[in-house]
C-alpha cells in the first residue's frame, strides 16, 4: 500500500503529500510524473513528482485542490493510504551541459520546477528562476528556490506579493538586460507556458515545457495525451512530458485539456457537498 | 444416436431493444438441456479436425462426449488440462474461424456449437466448484511475467501448475489487460476475470499491479537484482494509430483504447465513477474490428446513435461474426466502402462533422483481401460530435527502449523464435507484443508455448 508518511499545508489550498513507495522513489528523476488513484472509484490523474528519496522509500508531491479528486487526497490524513501509485512515468528531464539557464515556474507547477531546477543547479549551471502565483496565498516554496538559484524573481498576479505582474514580463526584462540563456525551461498551466514560449521565440532561446495534457494509463495505451507538436502527433507520457514550447499546437493542447471542464467542476461540487454531509 | 439437427442450439440472449441500453452480459448461456442437445450433434470423429483449428489444442471432442454424458466437471477437467482461461475463450474466442471452421458437421448445416458448450462447461465449473485449486509443491525457480493480459495469465497459470514461483508484473492497477480495460462487461463480464486471476492467485502466482516494467523495474532488474531465472514479456499492444487526416486531434475524437478504457476500466459510464467520458450524440467508429465492435456497442449503450465507417465491405469486416450481427442487431448503422478523409469542429473544437469518401473493392493485396480504391468525388458528411479511431495499434515501446539487445522488428514487434524466445538468453515474449493486435487466444497460444520452453529452459 501507498502510506502517506507526511501531509504538510503549504497553503490554504496547496498540500504537499510524502508517500510510501519505494520502488518509484527508487527510479525517480527530475520532470517524471506518478499517476495516483485515491479510492476504488477514483479517477487515475497525473502529478509531477516534487522530490523523491530513494533511500527512505518515498516520494513527494505537491497538490493544489482544484477537482474531485484533489479534494478527496485532501481529506486523507498521515497514515492513510492511495489505493493506486504508479510511476515514476515519463522521460526524465535533460539538464547535463547547460551554463545557463532560467526555470519559469507558475502556480503549482513551481512544486515540479523546482526539482528540475535543483538538478540544472547541481549539474553547475547558473540557473535564474522565476516563480508566478496568483496571490501571496498560494506562494510555494520560496526558501528552496532561493537555495538552489543564483537569481530569483517572485511575481503575483494581484501584486500581493513580490512584483505585480506575469512571470512573462519579468522573463523579458531579463532577456532585455542582456541575460543570455542556454535554455529556458516552463513548467506550470498551458496558457503560461505557451506565453513564455512566445516570449522566448523571437529571441531563438531553446524553450524546454513540461505537459500534462489529460491521460489515463500513462504508459502509451490509450492516447489520450496525444499532442501536435511540429506537425507531429507525439504522446505525452512515452514521448514527454517535456516538448519543444516553440513547436507545441497550443490552442489545440489548451482545448483538449478543457474537455472535461464541466464534467469536473460538477463531480468537484459534489465531492465537497459529500465531504460537507459527512461533516454535520 | 447423434442429433442431427442442422442447426445449432440458439443462443439466449438478452433483447437486442433492451441490452443496447445496459451494461449486462449479453449472451446468457445454454441451459443443461440445450448443452445436452448440442452436444449430441457432436459425431466424435476420429481425426479430430475441429482440435486442429485450436491454438491451445483443447481436446474437443473429448469435452463435448462428457457434456452429452452430462458429466459437465469431467468435460471442465479435459479443458482446463490445454486452457488456462475456459470461461474466457467460450465468450470471445472466433470460433468461426478456428474449431468450428473444421468441424464436419458445418459442411452441412451448422458446426457444432462448440464455443457455446465450452462457455456452459466453464460457467458450470465456476458455480457448482468452489474448491480453489491447490498449490503445488514449489521447484525453486522463480520467473517474472510482464503483463497480466491473456498471453501473461496462461504462461503464469502454466508455470505455476509446475511448481514455479511466478510473479506477475501489470501496469494498471488492476489485473486481466485487454480483458479488464478493452473487452467490455457485456462481453466479458469482470467477474469472470476476477475469478481466473483469483484461480492464479490459489495457486500461489503473485500478481504485482502498478508495475510498469520499462519505467518502475526493467527486465535487467528483475533478473540481476530480483533473482528471476526468466522472463516473458506478454505486455500487449500500444500505442493507439490515427488517421493522418485533418482534425484528428479535435476534442470528441477517441482512440479505442481510450473509450473502452474509460469506459471498461475505469467504469466511466457509472454514477459514482469519477472519470469522465463524454456523453456523444452520434458517433462514428472508424474500423471494422472486434475492437471497432466494443466501441460502437458501448457508445449504443451511452445512448448514441453510432455509425461503423469501414473502408471494405460488410464480408471483409475482420471482427468475428457474432459481434458484427449483435451489433446490428442492436441498431449500430454500417457505413461500409466509405473511408473518412477529415473531421471537421466547432469554435470550442469539439467535433460537429466528420467528411468520408465512398470505396470500391480493387484486385487482392499482399493480406489477400481486395484492396479499397476511392471513388473519385464521392465525398458526403456525417454529423457527428464523436469519432472513435479503432485501426490496431502499434508495439509499446517501453520494453524495448529499455531492454539492451532486445531485438524489434520492422513494426516495433519483438522478434522471437518457434518457442517464443527472444534475442535475450532466458527472455521469451508472445501475444500482441510480438505480434500487433491480434486475438486473445492466439496470444493464449504464445503464453503457453512460452512457459514450454522456459521449463525446458529452467529444468535442464
Amino acid at each position: 500500500m501507498y502510506r502517506i508518511v507526511r501531509k504538510e499545508a503549504l497553503r490554504p489550498t496547496v498540500t504537499l503529500y510524502e508517500i510510501e513507495a519505494p520502488l518509484v522513489a527508487k527510479k525517480a528523476q527530475p520532470g517524471q510524473f506518478i499517476i495516483l488513484r485515491v479510492d476504488e472509484n477514483g479517477e487515475r490523474i497525473p502529478i509531477t513528482i516534487n522530490s523523491y528519496d530513494p533511500e527512505k522509500g518515498t516520494v513527494t508531491i505537491i497538490v493544489q485542490t482544484v477537482g474531485a479528486t484533489t479534494e478527496k487526497l485532501s481529506h486523507l490524513n498521515e497514515g492513510d493510504c492511495l489505493h493506486d501509485f504508479v510511476g515514476p512515468l515519463g522521460k526524465a528531464t535533460e539538464t547535463e551541459g547547460k551554463k545557463k539557464v532560467c526555470v519559469v515556474g507558475g502556480g503549482v507547477g513551481c512544486a515540479i520546477a523546482y526539482p528540475v531546477l535543483k538538478k540544472f543547479h547541481d549539474c553547475g549551471a547558473e540557473v535564474h528562476a522565476i516563480v508566478g502565483f496568483r496571490t501571496e496565498d498560494l506562494v510555494i516554496l520560496e526558501e528552496d528556490f532561493k537555495k538552489s538559484s543564483d537569481k530569483l524573481i517572485v511575481c503575483t498576479d494581484d501584486g500581493s506579493y513580490g512584483r505585480k505582474g506575469l512571470v512573462t514580463d519579468a522573463l523579458k526584462e531579463l532577456i532585455e538586460a542582456g541575460n543570455q540563456y542556454d535554455e529556458v525551461f516552463a513548467i506550470g498551466p498551458m496558457v503560461m507556458m505557451k506565453f513564455v514560449s512566445k516570449t522566448t521565440e523571437p529571441y531563438g532561446i531553446p524553450t524546454t515545457v513540461s505537459m500534462s495534457p489529460i491521460m489515463i494509463d500513462g504508459t502509451g495505451m490509450c492516447g489520450g495525451c496525444r499532442l501536435s507538436v511540429g506537425g507531429e502527433m507525439k504522446f505525452a507520457c512515452v514521448d514527454g512530458p517535456d516538448f519543444d514550447g516553440h513547436k507545441v499546437d497550443w490552442d489545440l493542447a489548451v482545448k483538449r485539456n478543457q474537455m472535461y471542464r464541466d464534467f469536473e467542476m460538477h463531480k468537484h461540487e459534489e465531492t465537497c457537498n459529500l465531504f460537507k454531509k459527512e461533516a454535520e | 444416436m447423434a442429433n442431427m439437427s442442422l442447426t445449432k442450439n440458439p443462443m439466449p440472449s438478452q433483447d437486442p431493444n433492451v441490452r443496447n441500453k445496459n451494461f449486462e452480459e449479453v449472451a446468457l448461456g445454454y441451459t443443461e438441456e440445450q448443452a445436452l442437445d448440442e452436444a449430441q450433434r457432436c459425431l466424435n470423429c476420429k481425426n479430430k479436425p475441429c482440435m486442429t483449428g485450436c491454438p491451445v489444442m483443447v481436446h474437443i471432442p473429448e469435452f463435448i462426449q462428457e457434456v452429452a454424458k452430462g458429466d459437465f466437471e469431467a468435460a471442465y477437467q479435459i479443458i482446463s488440462n490445454t486452457s488456462a482461461l475456459p470461461a474466457v475463450c467460450g465468450r470471445v474466442c472466433p470460433q468461426e474461424s478456428q474449431c468450428e471452421k473444421y468441424c464436419v458437421r458445418g459442411k452441412k448445416g451448422d458446426p457444432v456449437g462448440i464455443g457455446r458448450l465450452e462457455r456452459f462447461v466453464a460457467d458450470w465449473h465456476n458455480a457448482h466448484c468452489t474448491t480453489a485449486p491447490e498449490k503445488p509443491a514449489s521447484n525453486g525457480h522463480r520467473v517474472a511475467v510482464v503483463g497480466s493480459g491473456p498471453a501473461g495469465l496462461t504462461c503464469a497459470g502454466d508455470l505455476a501448475r509446475k511448481g514455479y514461483e511466478v510473479t506477475v508484473f501489470e501496469a494498471l492497477h488492476l489485473a486481466g489487460g485487454v480483458l479488464v480495460y478493452g473487452i467490455p462487461e457485456f462481453r466479458l463480464p469482470k467477474s469472470i476475470v476476477q475469478k481466473e486471476v483469483d484461480g492464479l492467485k490459489a495457486l500461489g502466482v503473485t500478481i504485482a499491479t502498478n508495475t510498469v516494467v520499462g519505467r518502475t523495474i526493467s527486465i535487467d532488474e528483475l533478473m540481476e537484482e530480483q533473482g528471476f531465472e526468466a522472463v516473458f514479456i506478454g505486455s500487449g499492444a500500444g500505442l493507439p494509430m490515427f488517421m493522418d487526416i485533418p482534425g484528428v486531434n479535435y476534442r470528441g475524437v477517441y482512440s479505442a483504447n481510450e473509450f473502452l478504457t474509460r469506459i471498461n476500466l475505469m467504469k466511466a459510464y457509472r454514477e459514482g465513477s469519477d472519470t469522465p467520458i463524454q456523453h456523444p450524440k452520434k458517433v462514428a467508429v472508424v474500423g471494422g474490428g472486434n475492437v471497432a465492435m466494443d466501441a460502437a456497442r458501448c457508445a449504443k449503450r451511452l445512448g448514441a446513435e453510432v455509425y461503423i465507417v469501414y473502408r471494405r465491405g460488410m464480408e471483409e469486416l475482420p471482427a468475428r461474426k457474432e459481434e458484427v450481427e449483435h451489433a446490428e442487431e442492436e441498431g449500430i448503422i454500417f457505413k461500409t466502402l466509405c473511408n473518412p478523409v477529415e473531421i471537421f469542429a466547432d469554435g470550442n473544437d469539439d467535433v460537429n462533422r466528420i467528411r468520408c469518401i465512398k470505396m470500391e473493392l480493387g484486385e487482392p493485396d499482399a493480406s489477400g483481401r481486395r484492396r479499397p480504391i476511392e471513388v473519385p468525388n464521392s465525398e458526403f458528411d456525417l454529423d457527428v460530435d464523436c469519432v472513435i479511431m479503432s485501426l490496431g495499434t502499434s508495439p509499446n515501446p517501453l520494453i524495448k527502449s529499455t531492454t539492451k539487445g532486445l531485438e524489434i522488428n520492422r513494426k516495433g514487434g519483438i522478434v522471437v523464435n518457434e518457442d517464443g524466445l527472444t534475442s535475450r538468453e532466458k527472455v521469451y515474449a508472445g501475444g500482441d507484443a510480438v505480434t500487433g493486435a491480434a486475438t486473445v487466444i492466439l496470444a493464449m497460444g504464445a503464453g503457453k508455448t512460452a512457459a514450454n520452453a522456459i521449463d525446458e529452459a529452467l529444468s535442464k
